[in-house]
C-alpha cells in the first residue's frame, strides 16, 4: 500500500515538473524563431521570469521523493544514467543562467548569444527528458546487482544492450520536443498579446498535427519494444480512459485553439501531458526499472522501497509541506495573472 | 587517479563553488529584511532604494546558487550510488523536505519580491522580504540535518538488506550535532553577507559617491558583522569544537595537528604538520591551551593520533589541519576588525577613517575562504568515513562510474564553472559600479517584467 502510494506521488511530482516547467521550455524553444523585436522578446521571457525557478523547484522536489522513496532505484538510475544526467545539469545551468542574466546585460552581442544559448538548452532539454522517459520505458541492462551504465549510444537499436539514445528514445525525444514547444506557444497565447500572441496561436497549428503523429508513433514503438506495457490496460480495462483522455485533450487542444480559448487550450494541454505520463507510469507499474537483461533482474517496487517508518512518517510530512507549497504557488500566480505588462517591474 | 579521488574531487569541487553563492544569499537575506524593515519604518527612501540595490545582487547570486545547486542533489545517486542506495531512507529525507519546505517557499516569495514590487502592497512586499530569508535559512537547515547525520548518525536502524532507515524523525532532525553546526554555519553566512555589504560602503565611501548609501551599508554591515564575528567563535565555535572533540577525536586530533595524547595539550598557532615525524614542525604553541578549550581544564588529556588506529586517521591530515587553522585564524581577524569598526561607528569616526574603510574593503573575500575551510574541516574530518563510523568513503561511491567518465564530467564542471564565475564577477561588478540610485537603472525598469 505504501508503494501504491509513493509511487503515485512521485508521479504526481513528476507530472507537476513537466507541466510547470514544460511551457518554460517550450517559450525557450519559441523565443528562437518566433519573436521578431525585442519588446516582443521581453514579453516572452517576461512571461515566464517570475515563474521558471519555482517550476524548476518541482524537479528538485521529486529527485528528493524519488531518493527517500526508493533509494534502490535512485542510486541504480542516478549512476546508470550518468552521462545524460550530467548533461542535463549543464544544460539547467546554461538554461537558467542565460534567462535570468540577460536581463543584467545592456550589450546586443551578449543578448544575442545568452538568447541564443537559452533557447538551445531548452530545446536540448525537452529532448534529453523525452529520451530519458523513454529510456526507463525500454529498460536497460540491469547487472545482478542491481547496478548498470549506459553509453550515450550504440547501435541506435532498443536490443538487451541499447544506449541512452536509439530509434525508440530519439522518438521519445521527439513527443517531447513537439509537445512541450506546443505546451509553451499555448502559455504565450494567454499571457501575450498583439502580434506575438497571434502567430503562437497560429503555430499551434503545425504543431498539433507533429504531436498527433508523434503520439500515435510513440505509442506503437511502445508496444513493440516492451509488450508487456499494455498488461496492465488489459488486466484493468477501466483504465483504458487513459488513453481516450489523451485523445480527448488533444482534440480538446486543436478545438479551443480555434476558437480563441488560450486558457482552456492551456489547460488542455497540461491533461494532455498528465495523460501521457501517467500512461507510462502505468504501463510500468509496479515494475520501475524494467531489465532488458531478463524480467527477474527488473527494479520493482517491492524491492526498491524504504523502510515502512520512514514513508508512514514522510506521508505526514509531505501531504503538509505539499498543501503550503501550492499555497504559495497559487498565491504567486494570482498576483503575475493576465497579460505581462511591462512597465509593471519593480526593480 | 582511482575512481574513488574523482569521485571525491567531483563532489568536493561542485560543492565548494556552491556555496560560494548560498552563503552570501543566506547572509544578506537576512540583512535585505533589515534594510526592509528600516524602510517600512521611514516610509522608504534611501532605505527603499538600499534594498533593491541588495535585491538586485541577491537575484544574482541566487541565480548561481540554485543552477549549482541543483546538480548536489543529483550526485548523490550519480557519484555516490552505493552510498544512497544503503542511507537514502534516512537522509533522502532531510533532502526532500529541502525541496518541499524551502525551495517553493522562497521561489515563490523571490518571484514577489523581485517582479512584484508594484503589484503588491508595502507590507506584503517586506513580507516577500522575510519569507526569502526565512526560506533560505530553511533550506541551509536541512542541508546540515543532512551532513550532521553523516558526522552523526542517530535515530537509525538497519534493514534486513543493509539500508538505514529513520526511527525517530524528530531525533533526526534535532541531532545535537546538527543544531551546533546549523547555528555556527549560520552566523558564518551572516559574517559572509555583513562583511560584503560593509565593503561595498567602505569602497563607495573611499570612491567619494553615492555616500549617503556607503554609509547605510557600513553601519548594517559593521553593526550585523560585530555581532556575526563575535557569535562565531562564542558560543557557536566554542561549543561546536567541544563537541566534535567529543565525539570525532580523530578528526580534533586532526585538526590540531596533535600527534601525541597528551595532559595539558597545547593549541599549534603556526606550524606545518609532519606525518613522517609525528611532529609540528616551526611549530608555535600556546600551553595547555587546548586542554582548556575543550575540557575547561588545563591539566585535561586530549587524545592524540597515537590513539587512533591509522587506517581510521583523516586521509587528508595536513589539509583538515590547514584548513581548520585558516578558518580560526581568520576568525580571529574577522572579530579584531569588527570590534575596531564598531568602536569607530559609535565613535562617528568611521566614515572618515581611511584605513579602517581600507581595511574593511580588502577583507570582503575572507569570509568566503573561512567559510570554506570551515566546511573542508568538517568534511575532512570526517575521513575516512562516509557515514561515521558505519560505512567508509570507499564502499560509497558509484563503482560503475569509471573514473574516466567520473573525469570527462569533472573536467565539465570545472570548465563550465570558470565561465560562470567569469561571468558573476563581471555582472556583480557592474551593479556595484552602477550603484543603488534609480538613474542608473532606468533601461531597467522597462525589462525586469
Amino acid at each position: 500500500m505504501m508503494g501504491f502510494i509513493w509511487f503515485w506521488l512521485v508521479a504526481v511530482m513528476i507530472v507537476g515538473y513537466v507541466v510547470l516547467d514544460g511551457f518554460d521550455l517550450g517559450v525557450g524553444v519559441l523565443h528562437l524563431f518566433l519573436v521578431r523585436t525585442e519588446a516582443e522578446r521581453r514579453a516572452a521571457l517576461g512571461s515566464i521570469g517570475p515563474v521558471w525557478d519555482g517550476n524548476e523547484v518541482w524537479l528538485l522536489a521529486a529527485g528528493g521523493t524519488l531518493y527517500f522513496a526508493f533509494p534502490l532505484l535512485y542510486a541504480s538510475a542516478f549512476s546508470g544514467f550518468y552521462l545524460p544526467l550530467m548533461i542535463v545539469l549543464w544544460l539547467l545551468i546554461l538554461r537558467g543562467v542565460s534567462l535570468e542574466l540577460r536581463n543584467h546585460v545592456e550589450v546586443g552581442v551578449w543578448r544575442a548569444l545568452l538568447d541564443g544559448v537559452f533557447g538551445l538548452a531548452s530545446a536540448l532539454l525537452t529532448i534529453f527528458f523525452g529520451a530519458a522517459l523513454a529510456n526507463v520505458l525500454r529498460g536497460v541492462p540491469l547487472q545482478a546487482d542491481g547496478y548498470f551504465f549506459l553509453p550515450l549510444w550504440t547501435n541506435w537499436q532498443p536490443g538487451p544492450h541499447p544506449g541512452i539514445l536509439d530509434w525508440y528514445t530519439v522518438i521519445g525525444g521527439l513527443v517531447a520536443l513537439v509537445a512541450l514547444t506546443l505546451h509553451g506557444a499555448l502559455w504565450l497565447t494567454i499571457k501575450t498579446s498583439g502580434e506575438l500572441a497571434q502567430r503562437a496561436r497560429r503555430i499551434v497549428t503545425p504543431l498539433w498535427f507533429g504531436l498527433v503523429a508523434l503520439t500515435l508513433a510513440s505509442l506503437a514503438a511502445t508496444i513493440t519494444v516492451r509488450p508487456v506495457s499494455v498488461n496492465n490496460y488489459f488486466n484493468y480495462p477501466a483504465t483504458f480512459i487513459v488513453p481516450v483522455g489523451v485523445a480527448a485533450s488533444l482534440a480538446a487542444i486543436w478545438f479551443l485553439n480555434r476558437k480563441a480559448q488560450p486558457v482552456k487550450a492551456f489547460l488542455s494541454s497540461c491533461l494532455y501531458l498528465f495523460f501521457m505520463l501517467s500512461g507510462a507510469c502505468w504501463g510500468l507499474y509496479p515494475t520501475l526499472l524494467p531489465a532488458t537483461t531478463g524480467a527477474d533482474r527488473d527494479i520493482t517496487l517491492t524491492g526498491a522501497i524504504s523502510g515502512p517508518h520512514t514513508l508512514a512518517v514522510g506521508l505526514v510530512w509531505w501531504g503538509f509541506g505539499m498543501v503550503l507549497a501550492l499555497g504559495y504557488i497559487v498565491f504567486v500566480y494570482s498576483k503575475f495573472r493576465g497579460k505581462v505588462d511591462l512597465h509593471a517591474g519593480g526593480n | 587517479m582511482t575512481a574513488e579521488l574523482i569521485h571525491r574531487l567531483h563532489f568536493a569541487f561542485t560543492i565548494t563553488f556552491h556555496y560560494l553563492f548560498p552563503q552570501l544569499t543566506m547572509g544578506l537575506g537576512l540583512l535585505i529584511v533589515v534594510l526592509k524593515s528600516v524602510a517600512l519604518k521611514t516610509g522608504g527612501g534611501q532605505w527603499d532604494r538600499a534594498a533593491r540595490f541588495w535585491g538586485r545582487i541577491f537575484a544574482i547570486n541566487f541565480v548561481f546558487g540554485v543552477v549549482t545547486g541543483i546538480p548536489m542533489e543529483f550526485e548523490f545517486g550519480t557519484n555516490w550510488a552505493r552510498f544512497s542506495r544503503l542511507s537514502g531512507g534516512v537522509i533522502g529525507q532531510p533532502l526532500a523536505m529541502e525541496g518541499v519546505f524551502s525551495f517553493f517557499l522562497e521561489s515563490a516569495f523571490l518571484g514577489l519580491f523581485l517582479y512584484g514590487e508594484k503589484r503588491i502592497s508595502k507590507l506584503m512586499h517586506w513580507f516577500s522580504a522575510v519569507m526569502v530569508f526565512v526560506g533560505s535559512w530553511i533550506s541551509g537547515f536541512f542541508i546540515i540535518v543532512t551532513d550532521a547525520w553523516m558526522q552523526h548518525p542517530v535515530a537509525y536502524d538497519r534493514l534486513p538488506n543493509g539500508q538505514f532507515q529513520v526511527l525517530s524523525f524528530w531525533q533526526l532532525l534535532l541531532n545535537p550535532w546538527g543544531l551546533l553546526q546549523y547555528a555556527h554555519n549560520m552566523t558564518g553566512a551572516v559574517v559572509t553577507g555583513s562583511f560584503v555589504m560593509a565593503a561595498v560602503g567602505a569602497f563607495y565611501l573611499l570612491e567619494g559617491r553615492l555616500q549617503s548609501y556607503g554609509r547605510i551599508f557600513l553601519k548594517v554591515g559593521v553593526i550585523a558583522g560585530v555581532i556575526a564575528s563575535i557569535l562565531i567563535i562564542f558560543p557557536t565555535g566554542d561549543l561546536h569544537g567541544k563537541y566534535v572533540a567529543r565525539n570525532q577525536p580523530a578528526a580534533m586530533a586532526g585538526m590540531e595537528g596533535l600527534f601525541k595524547t597528551e595532559a595539558g595539550a597545547g593549541v599549534v598557532l603556526v606550524g606545518q604538520p609532519n606525518e613522517e615525524t609525528g611532529q609540528i614542525d616551526n611549530p608555535i604553541v600556546v600551553n595547555d591551551a587546548l586542554s582548556f578549550l575543550i575540557y575547561g581544564t588545563t591539566k585535561a588529556e586530549v587524545t592524540g593520533l597515537d590513539q587512533i588506529p591509522r587506517d581510521q586517521w583523516p586521509t587528508a591530515l595536513p589539509l583538515l589541519y590547514y584548513a581548520y587553522h585558516i578558518m580560526a585564524g581568520l576568525g580571529t581577524w574577522f572579530a579584531v576588525l569588527m570590534i575596531g569598526s564598531a568602536f569607530l561607528l559609535w565613535r562617528k569616526r568611521l566614515y572618515t577613517a581611511r584605513w579602517a574603510l581600507w581595511a574593511l574593503l580588502l577583507s570582503f573575500p575572507l569570509p568566503y575562504i573561512a567559510n570554506t575551510a570551515g566546511w573542508l574541516t568538517a568534511e575532512l574530518g570526517r575521513q575516512p568515513w562516509l557515514i561515521y563510523g558505519l560505512m567508509r568513503t570507499s564502499e560509497g561511491y558509484s563503482n560503475t562510474v569509471s573514473a574516466s567518465n567520473g573525469l570527462f564530467t569533472l573536467l565539465g564542471f570545472m570548465g563550465l564553472y570558470l565561465l560562470l564565475g567569469i561571468l558573476f564577477t563581471v555582472l556583480i561588478y557592474r551593479e556595484i559600479s552602477s550603484g543603488p540610485e534609480p538613474k542608473a537603472h532606468a533601461a531597467e525598469a522597462v525589462h525586469a517584467d
